[in-house]
């Protein structure tokens, strides 16, 4: 069987203007964030993507979802080159690709109940036709990330942090996408929340066949997600394999540095 | 070894339009002379209002009607509580979650540094410039004349906590509250901020009330650790008894489902709902006064 590549982002650079040089008169410099980045992404894969603040992991993530523009390099997303399309040409994508957020607080709109969260990109991309059809498989989404039916009838803030995550990654999957970008979507959470979530998302992964593109900077989640993982630093991929090979033999210094920074709940005695 | 600290059946209520809400339940804590105690908890199970309820800064809202805290000896909580003023900033100091806003925007750091030796330990302005020069060497800050002269968002945020961390520990204060100060921070200069505070604590031998969620650092800097949920100390051990010997169902539950780079996925256990139900159980019962037993 052919493996297709659903994502396929090629030397991709992307930059912004440093305002904090900004000179009197003429153009501000510009500074450079992303520098020659390749990624792909199989079907049904799980790509970790980790790195420190700065690293350019978040904006790889938007560059996928076309919320920052691309200097060079191009990014295909099933053989269609997204990167000049204009938002009118890429809009059917916009359901082919879905992002869950760190903070689901900001991510949810405070003034809609779930159902209309829900329901909503359901009607907007046509996959049901009208609000109550939308309803129904509303219901049964929320039944699929673990909340029972009548928190359809909540607001964002009637939810704890774990439930509203659930919501965020509810309405991900609602339209079916082929791609989900996932950004740090468990680090708000505490740890006897955050493993539920993970394992709910690994589930989910699975079973509908998802690719996954995992941003986190925590090697550990990743290792519970993920089959593969991209290590990032100042803008540049500078290394990628197999979990199993990364964390067992990592190459680069900058992984292993990495890796040895991670306290791990177990007594070292040298550790520090 | 002699206690410094020592929280005996503290209770603490937040009233808010006439309704208690029980925040700390019974919280027994002791704290030895030298010791790097970690207090360990998820957010909402009380840890960060231990923290202040020693300091003295629990909100106006709140109330400790049960219990008392004593420090080196002295009632600083409680009945015939003495004031705690002369003791904070010297004896007991703190370092935050978020340097910027611990450090005042507007002083260059200079000022900041100058102004606790000063009051503190009655240096000379001249005198107390040459101290804070060698207790950013200390921390080890390249430059230490130039940062003297910065203002705290000209640093970054590994930087500027290395300047708190100057500050608590620059009057050899007997102790350190810690609240989370490695949590906004990337995971290699959280290695140098933990390595920075132990080498500290040695230096000064100063008690360190370390507080955070995440076991991982817990297991690399503490001596001692008390586990916290719904405002009642869960589990209290040894660092060897915690890893080694978990008492309590949920400091087990715990373990198991922190994820871990060195362990296949399959082993990551999400904590049992029934585990968490029954500390809210407990609380419930001795909010009502029953024993849970």
């Amino acid at each position: 069987m052919r493996v297709e590549i659903v994502l396929n982002v090629q030397n991709i650079d992307v930059s912004f203007p440093d305002r904090s040089r900004r000179s009197f008169l003429g153009r501000m410099p510009e500074i450079s964030v992303l520098h020659k980045v390749n990624l792909h992404i199989a079907e049904g894969k799980t790509i970790g993507l980790v790195g420190e603040s700065g690293s350019g992991k978040s904006t790889l993530g938007k560059a996928i979802m076309k919320l920052c523009d691309v200097s060079a390099g191009s990014i295909l997303f099933e053989e269609k080159e997204i990167t000049g399309m204009s938002e009118e040409e890429f809009r059917p994508l916009r359901k082919e690709i879905q992002m869950i957020f760190q903070d689901p607080q900001s991510s949810l709109n405070p003034r809609q109940k779930v159902g209309k969260i829900l329901s909503d990109p359901m009607i907007n991309f046509g996959i049901c036709n009208s609000r109550e059809q939308a309803y129904e498989k509303a219901v049964n989404i929320l039944e699929r990330v673990g909340l029972s039916s009548n928190y359809i009838d909540r607001y964002p803030h009637q939810l704890s942090g774990g439930q509203r995550q659930r919501v965020g990654i509810a309405r991900a999957i609602s339209v079916e996408p082929r791609l989900v970008v996932a950004d740090e979507i468990v680090s708000g959470l505490d740890v006897s929340v955050q493993a539920k979530i993970l394992k709910l998302l690994k589930g989910l992964q699975k079973e509908m066949g998802l690719s996954l593109l995992f941003i986190s900077h925590d090697l550990s989640v990743i290792r519970v997600v993920c089959d593969y993982v991209v290590v990032m630093y100042e803008g540049k991929v500078v290394e990628e394999g197999d979990c199993n090979d990364i964390f067992r033999k990592p190459s680069h210094n900058y992984t292993k540095e990495l890796l040895e920074a991670i306290p791990l709940p177990k007594i070292e005695k040298d550790w520090l | 070894m002699q206690t410094i600290l020592s929280i005996n059946n503290l209770d603490l209520k937040i009233s808010d339009r006439g309704i208690n809400t029980p925040i700390l339940r019974d919280i027994n804590l002791e704290i030895n002379e030298g010791e790097v105690h970690g207090l360990v908890g998820e957010s909402g199970g009380g840890k960060t209002m231990v923290g202040k309820s020693i300091l003295g800064i629990i909100p106006k809202t709140a109330n400790i009607t049960k219990g008392s805290i004593l420090f080196d000896g002295k009632i600083i909580e409680g009945s015939n509580a003495l004031p705690r003023k002369g003791l904070l900033g010297s004896e007991i100091s703190m370092i935050l979650q978020d340097p910027m806003t611990a450090l005042n925007p507007v002083l260059k750091i200079k000022t900041q540094m100058i102004d606790v030796l000063r009051k503190h330990k009655g240096f000379s302005k001249a005198s107390a410039l040459v101290r804070a020069t060698e207790l950013l060497e200390s921390v080890h800050m390249r430059d230490p004349e130039r940062i003297l002269e910065q203002y705290p968002f000209e640093l970054s945020g590994g930087m500027r906590q290395r300047v708190i961390i100057a500050i608590a520990f620059a009057c050899d204060p007997k102790l350190v509250i810690a609240d989370e100060p490695t949590t906004a921070l990337d995971v290699t200069v959280q290695k140098q901020i933990l390595r920075l505070i132990k080498e500290q604590q040695i230096r000064t031998k100063a008690a360190v009330l370390f507080i955070t969620h995440d076991l991982g650092v817990v297991a690399k800097i503490c001596n001692r650790v008390s586990i916290i949920h719904s405002g009642m100390i869960i589990e209290n051990q040894s660092i060897y008894g915690i890893f080694k010997r978990p008492k309590s169902k949920y400091l087990k539950a715990l373990l198991n489902a922190t994820p871990r780079y060195d362990k296949p996925a399959e082993l990551l256990v999400p904590v049992e709902d029934n585990v968490i139900d029954d500390l809210i159980n407990k609380a419930r019962f001795y909010d009502e006064g029953r024993d849970s037993a």
